[in-house]
């Protein structure tokens, strides 16, 4: 199978290239953090984040013939070749694949994503109904791989000012959490221009996403929540 | 060589569960932490904990922290230390309502409390009916848990040396540690973290072994750095073998499933679990499972063209329960095996899984090592916690459900300990150049250019060994022969040479100082396996196949510099309860 890779390593590449890798044992069911994997152990210089190999840890984000997604749950049968990966668009190039993703990581903590209380807590568990809980389905799953992140056109613009699709999913987890408690800062902090109203509805976020979550209709739940707050 | 140098109150050594639980605590009490992690804390291995985490809060049906302090006994097979086990069931459920308030999203009851689903080894009344004991968030539990630790931890404003790989601890001629070496992956820099006090909290070493249900990442690199700074590690012979990976390729099926209603069948279609353990099942310790399904397999009932597995059955469950209490592990069998468990069986095979064994500690998460004539006397200022410590809580086998409540349990244990020593004591104990150089050489001997074996053959070279001769069943001769394999295979390591010399995100510079933990972690583990004469828990031996309470009921400590083996006492006597003596183990 053939695959064409993005190089680039600062301490000896003056600018990036597309390096040709073959690998010659196709095993079924395999999939592209593996055959990464094999690749590597041709060429040790050949650099990538990778770790559970199951999808859950989200190390292994890279954009795959042209869509972000994670190798370790992408089959290698479904890709067509020469296989092009590259690393996500949009951010800074550390390595090969690697990426700097501190401003990702930046966004996601501007949106405050942890559990506000301000009432006392009590001696056991706070109760929240079956019903309550159901509503942080698709919300909590987020594995902060950053494929939907890197594939939305307005973080490429504003990558320092829009919180982009994943931080926005996390703030609408808070948001819709029954046992939160701080629902009038939160949106307070999502006031502004390039904001939430930066998200276009381009659906690149819910599209990319490994674990079939959707930031644009949680996004679509937010700016529903603000316009009934603001009234 | 001159390295930059910075100095915290306490260093953490790790981000999983153990490491965040901790920093949260010491953070919270405005102590100044650097947490080192050679991963985004959210990759660390506690986010594909699946099933849940035990705590008695009787929440479905009756239960109380001294039946589970029962099981827990019982589950290790008599070995685990029951003051340090009395301490954890007592605190488990303070420290999940904790997490609860926290924000982790657990799954819920009709009554607004937290979910609860049986898993394997829980019963109620000292060996009665089956209790249902572990608090989950649908199949995704150590997910729900580390994510919201790391939240909190933002908010606590913890230090982050994220993508920081630990290379070597700083010792003086004491053997105190004063700190570690540390380099900045991204960048190749080296950065000497100095701590009044250091937590060890870097987890397991799965990668022992080729088929295992652990990450790339658990290569045992805690554990490699304390046997080289002279500290033993104990019980390494007792590693788990999760009953349930997928057969072949090694991913966790979670013992959810079967604490949900699933079982195992034989290529007969039989419930064989019913011969091996007549009165609960499929819900048996892992040890016994995995050794259950060995033998179908080993007698010719496995399934397959090669009978080399057996079946789990979910199909009884109904798709309602698989979506709602296991859509993670139904995710995994669609990627991976192209199969919907709702109506289609899973095969599975017993999977590397987790090591009981670990760097010793007390219960108070203090590292302890024999000196003279006291077992375990204290290595002040530094603390272990989680799957690299042994305090022993698991003894020789691990109950599912325990290893998520040892992390919060003994992360806090730590950090609360840790306050009390830097209220006594104020400052940094004096390092010098030397020390430093000590832990740079092993740094710097992979900067040797040339030709060589490379990383890669002798890693799968040592897991074949450890699989080989290592696992769920031995002998004395398979292990005296692993013994022999790991020490050639150890002496080969000299001559790896890395064609990758750049300084810049150096993932091949990382895998061979993982190696180097994984070849030592090796060697502790076979050496400890061959010399353990019975079986108990998770060591199962076919020359020696009955427990040995009046040679073996000890602790195995091994020692690295001199390759040998000392051993402790078990600490029968709880806190405050009284000894479960030693029982024949029946489920």
């Amino acid at each position: 199978m053939r695959f064409k890779i993005h190089r680039y390593n600062p301490d000896v590449d003056e600018k990036p290239y597309m390096q040709d890798f073959v690998l010659e044992h196709v095993k079924p069911g395999m999939m592209l953090r593996e055959a990464l994997i094999e690749l590597k152990n041709q060429d040790e210089t050949l650099t990538f984040r990778h770790s559970c190999g199951e999808g859950v840890c989200g190390s292994d984000g890279m954009n795959i013939n042209g869509l972000n997604g994670l190798a370790c749950i992408t089959p290698i049968e479904t890709l067509t070749e020469p296989v092009e990966i590259r690393p996500f668009p949009g951010v800074p190039i550390i390595r090969d694949l690697v990426v700097d993703m501190s401003g990702f990581y930046k966004q996601y903590h501007s949106v405050k994503p942890f559990l506000i209380r301000y009432d006392p807590e009590p001696e056991v568990e706070n109760l929240q109904s079956p019903e309550e809980r159901d509503k942080l389905d698709g919300l909590y799953e987020c594995i902060l791989c950053g494929c939907c992140s890197t594939a939305c056109p307005s973080f490429w613009w504003n990558p320092d000012k829009f919180p982009g699709p994943a931080a926005l999913l996390q703030s609408w987890r808070f948001l819709a959490d029954s046992r939160d408690q701080a629902m009038e800062e939160r949106l307070d902090g999502l006031d502004g221009p390039y904001k939430l109203f930066r998200c276009h509805t381009i659906m690149n976020c819910a599209y990319v996403c490994p674990k079939g979550l959707n930031p644009t209709k949680a996004i679509g739940h937010i700016k529903a929540l603000m316009l009934k707050h603001s009234v | 060589m001159n390295i930059p140098i910075r100095r915290f109150d306490t260093l953490i050594l790790g981000a999983g569960g153990g490491g965040l639980r901790a920093a949260l605590q010491l953070a919270r009490a405005d102590a100044h932490v650097a947490v080192v992690s050679k991963v985004f804390p959210t990759r660390s291995h506690t986010v594909a904990a699946q099933g849940g985490v035990n705590a008695a809060l009787a929440n479905v049906t009756p239960d109380n922290w001294h039946w589970h302090m029962y099981d827990t006994v019982k589950g290790g097979d008599y070995l685990g230390d029951q003051d340090a086990i009395e301490y954890m069931c007592r605190a488990a459920g303070h420290l999940v309502y904790e997490l609860e308030h926290a924000g982790v999203p657990f799954s819920r009851l009709d009554s607004g409390k937290i979910y609860q689903r049986p898993f394997g080894g829980q019963s109620r009344d000292f060996g009665g009916a089956q209790a249902t004991r572990t608090c989950a968030a649908a199949d995704r539990t150590g997910h729900a848990i580390l994510h919201t630790l790391y939240q909190q931890n933002i908010r606590a404003r913890t230090n982050f040396f994220d993508e920081y790989f630990a290379v070597d601890f700083i010792c003086d001629d004491e053997g105190t540690v004063l700190g570690a070496l540390t380099m900045d992956i991204a960048t190749g820099e080296l950065l000497v973290i100095e701590a009044k006090t250091i937590l060890i909290a870097t987890g397991g070493c799965g990668q022992l072994y080729r088929t295992t249900t652990n990450a790339h990442i658990n290569t045992g690199d805690g554990m490699g750095m304390a046997l080289r700074a002279g500290i033993p590690l104990q019980d390494m012979e007792f590693f788990q073998f999760h009953p349930t990976g997928v057969a072949g390729k090694g991913m966790l099926i979670t013992e959810g499933a079967r604490g949900e209603g699933g079982y195992l069948v034989n290529k007969d279609g039989e419930r064989f679990m019913e011969r091996y353990a007549p009165n609960v099942k499929d819900l048996a310790s892992r040890d016994v499972v995995s050794r259950a399904i060995s033998i179908e397999v080993r007698e010719g009932r496995g399934c397959g063209p090669n009978a080399d597995h057996v079946m789990l059955k979910l199909d009884n469950l109904g798709s309602d329960i698989v979506a709602k209490r296991l859509p993670g592990i139904r995710d995994t069998c669609k990627t991976f095996m192209h199969l919907d468990p709702v109506d289609t069986p899973i095969p599975v095979f017993p999977t590397a899984h987790y090591v009981m064994g670990g760097i010793p500690t007390d219960r108070q998460g203090r590292v302890v090592r024999p000196s003279g004539n006291a077992p375990e006397e204290v290595i002040p200022g530094l603390y272990a916690a989680g799957e690299c410590a042994c305090v022993s809580v698991h003894g020789a086998n691990r109950l599912g459900g325990n290893s998520l409540l040892d992390i919060l349990v003994f992360g806090r244990a730590a950090a609360n300990d840790i306050l009390g020593f830097l209220k006594n004591n104020r400052y940094h104990r004096p390092s010098n150049q030397d020390y430093i150089d000590k832990a740079y050489e092993r740094f710097a001997r992979w900067e040797k250019t040339g030709d060589g074996e490379s990383v890669h053959s002798i890693r799968s070279d040592l897991k074949k060994a450890m699989e080989d001769h290592c696992g769920v069943f031995r002998t004395e001769k398979i292990m005296r022969e692993g013994v022999e394999a790991i020490k050639v295979i150890r002496a080969r390591i000299p001559d790896v040479r890395l064609q990758d010399q750049s300084k810049v995100f150096n993932t091949a510079r990382v895998e061979a100082l993982e190696l180097e933990n994984l070849a030592d972690v090796a060697i502790a583990t076979m050496r400890s396996a061959e010399a353990r004469q019975e079986s108990r828990g998770a060591h199962s031996r076919i020359d020696y196949p009955d427990r040995d309470d009046v040679r073996w009921m000890k602790h195995s400590l091994y020692s690295l510099e001199d390759d040998s083996l000392d051993y402790k006492p078990v600490r029968t006597k709880p806190m405050s309860v009284e000894t479960f003596p030693p029982k024949k183990r029946v489920y």
